[in-house]
Order: structure tokens, then sequence, then C-alpha cells
């Protein structure tokens, strides 16, 4: 009875996704908050730049991607803060899986609901700002890449911060930086796009992106929760 | 000769540029219940979170343990979204993974039968607290660290954790945790007293 059973890493990480998703689904304000946040943005570009499909196709793009980027902003503040309140976060500390794996899930399931959701539903918002369907597949290929980098950066930045009270305009100073290569990358993907252009340059740089750190990141997460842990 | 569970040589805590403890030295070997002692602030939660390798930074001295723990905090790390049966399910920190029945019989030792599907939140802080505990009476780790775990227990559900930690103890485990009350285990109980390692 007292002889823990050995825990298999895969079947840990999917009951510890099944565990976030469900969360998700009980408080669904904080998957839909950010998707709410994007789409008032859009509709008021339009309010405010005019009507003109023109202009709005030129500034599309960059509107998108700001507001993309925003979002995912939001999404991070909100990331481990629970977790660390209420002892979940030790206890995946304390998990015998290493914790830069224990954390994956959390943040599949963060993807999932934000980066995910986002990039299937864009071709519509990217309409509302006058985006030809044709270029919908760049669009929706280079959010789903760039969420996932950005959400993975951006929980660096949250491992970090989410022991200081009110830490949100440092985090957002921590990792504004970061965010900019992939910003530009995916405009430059879609407004290649745009004018007939080749985008695989700029989709390959962003699809590295997501290799890379996908492949870091849980490492400086793990770090950066084990320091918040201590305080 | 039995191998320790959890050894602790010239331990010394720190607190930015304070020593709270300094030359805490302990060995829990299988069958022991150790209860860490001492007043407010002295430091009980810091060791037993060094114990745990939560924290580690401001710790300075050899520490070793077996990697099969299981550590209760403060904090009873449950979602009051879910209910009693998934908060185990589910447990971040993934010890075991458990059956239903097992879950329902952990629940039922606690004395929570029948709140398996209740809303967490809506639990009292004592049920919650027996929620938190549960996770004794499933297949779980050897050491047991435990930060107050008879607060807010009423005085059947301190009856019931002490029985369980004399028979984790009788069958080869070990429970560290600190309290302020003098729990009736026994003589397996040894307690240690913090006082003596107050640092400067």
């Amino acid at each position: 009875m007292t002889e823990a059973r050995d825990i298999d890493i895969l079947h840990y990480c999917r009951s510890q996704t099944v565990r976030q998703l469900m969360l998700m689904v009980r408080s669904p304000s904080e998957v839909v908050n950010p998707l709410l946040f994007f789409l008032l943005v859009i509709v008021l570009f339009p309010l405010g730049l005019g009507p003109d499909p023109e202009q709005l196709s030129v500034l599309a793009p960059g509107i998108l991607w700001v507001v993309a980027l925003l979002s995912n902003l939001m999404i991070c503040m909100r990331l481990f803060v629970d977790d660390l309140e209420d002892g979940s976060l030790e206890q995946l500390a304390m998990a015998r899986v290493p914790l830069s794996v224990a954390v994956l899930p959390q943040l599949l399931a963060s993807w999932l609901a934000s980066g995910l959701l986002l990039s299937v539903v864009s071709p519509l918002f990217g309409l509302m700002l006058g985006l030809p369907l044709n270029v919908a597949p760049v669009l929706i290929a280079s959010l789903l890449m760039g969420t996932a980098i950005m959400l993975l950066l951006g929980a660096v930045g949250a491992a970090l911060t989410v022991g200081v009270q009110r830490g949100g305009i440092l985090l957002a100073l921590l990792i504004l930086p970061l965010y900019v290569p992939i910003l530009i990358a995916g405009t430059r993907a879609l407004n290649e796009a745009l004018q007939g252009g080749d985008p695989s340059i700029a989709l390959a740089l962003l699809g590295a992106g997501v290799t890379g750190s996908l492949v870091l990141a849980p490492l400086a997460i793990a770090e950066g929760l084990r320091v918040s842990l201590e305080l | 000769m039995t191998t320790a569970l959890l050894e602790a040589r010239d331990l010394s805590i720190h607190k930015g540029l304070r020593q709270l403890l300094k030359d805490v030295t302990l060995c829990v070997e299988p069958g022991d219940l150790w209860q860490l002692a001492g007043g407010n602030g002295i430091g009980k939660t810091s060791l037993l979170r060094s114990f745990a390798r939560l924290a580690s930074i401001e710790v300075y001295g050899d520490l070793s343990r077996c990697d099969d723990v299981l550590y209760v905090g403060h904090s009873a790390a449950l979602k009051g979204a879910m209910t009693p049966r998934q908060n185990l399910k589910y447990h971040p920190s993934g010890l075991c993974t458990p059956t239903d029945t097992e879950i329902d019989e952990a629940l039922a030792a606690v004395g929570l039968a029948g709140y398996e599907n209740a809303l967490t939140a809506r639990l009292s802080a004592g049920q919650k607290r027996r929620v938190a505990l549960a996770r004794l009476f499933l297949p779980s780790g050897r050491l047991w660290l435990l930060d107050e775990p008879f607060t807010a227990l009423d005085v059947a559900g301190v009856a019931v954790l002490e029985q369980r930690f004399t028979a984790h103890a009788q069958a080869g485990g070990a429970v560290v945790f600190t309290s302020h009350q003098s729990a009736d285990l026994g003589d397996l109980r040894s307690v240690l007293d913090l006082e003596q390692f107050r640092g400067d």
C-alpha cells in the first residue's frame, strides 16, 4: 500500500492535460476573454481608420499580429498565478517527472484554447479587415506557429514574475522584446502573401522558432518556477 | 541496517540576511514519525520545504533523501471548480495513478463519503483539508512531509490521521510533520524541537 507505483510520463502528461482542459471548461472566461478582446479591437479598427477596404487590407497584417500579440500577453499574465496561490505549483514541482516536462500539459492546454482557436477563426477576422480569403492559409499557418512561440516565451517570463505582486508590467517589459522578431516574421509572411510574393522564408523562420522554443523554453520555465517557489 | 529515507546533516536555512536555523541534523528511517516543533516563525515550514527540495537556494548543508516523497503543504492544491474525486484523480503531483474505487475508499476513509461529486469550492475548510489528506490513503510515497496536517480538523479527523500515521510507519514508511499539537502517536513519535537549532 505504501509503495508508490511507477509513473509513466505519457500517462502523467495525459492526465494533466485532461485536468487543465477540465479547468478551462469550468471557467470559460479565461478562454473567451482573450478572444473577445481580439474581436473587439478588430471591430474597432475599421471604425477608426475608415471603411476603405484597400487601405484596411494594407494595414491588416500589422493589426492582426499586434492584437494577437497583446491577447497572448493577457494569457501569459494569468498563466501560473492561480496555481502558485493554491499550491498546485508546489505539487507540480514534487512530481517525479522533470518540471520542464510537467509544465508542458498546461502550456498545451493554454495553446489549444488560445493560439489554436485564434488561428482557426483568424480568416474571419481577416475578412473584417478586408484581407482576401486566398491569404487565409498563410494567415492560419503563421498564427499557429507565432502563438506557440509567444506562449512558450511568455511562459518563461510568467514563470519568473509569478511570485511578484502585480508583475504584469514587469512581464510585458521582459517578454515584449522577445516578441518583436515573431511580429516581424509574422507580418512579413502575410505581406508577402498579400503582394503575391513567397511567404515561405518567413514561415520557415517561424517554424524554426517553434522548434527552438519548444526545446529550450521548458527548461527556462522550470528554472523560473523553481525560483518563484522559493519566495 | 536500514537505509535512511531522509538524511540531513548540518543544514542551515537563511531568509535574506537572517539565519533561521543552523546545523539541523536529522536522520529519518523507515518506521519513524518525526514532529517538528517550535514557536511561530522559527522555520518549521522552511525546513520542511527544504526537505521537499522546494527551497534550495538559501539552504546550506547536506541533504539526501529518497525520491518517493509525498508533500502536503499549507495550500491544499485543490481546484474549487473540480470535484474531490477529480482533484485526486488528476492531482498535479502525479505520485500515483489511483483507480476510481481507490479514490472513493480514500475519500470514505477521511469521512467524505457522499461528497465525491460535490464541487470542492462548496466544501468547508475542514472538508477541503480532508480532501487534501485523502492522498495519504491512496497508494502514495514512502516519506510523507506534511505541513500542519492537523489544522482545521475536528477531533475525529485528528484521530483518523494519527491511526494512518501509525499504520504507515508500521508498513515501513516515515512521516515528518509540523504541528503545535502533541499528537497521540505513542512511542513511535519523536519530537525535534527546533529551538535548539535557532540561528544567530
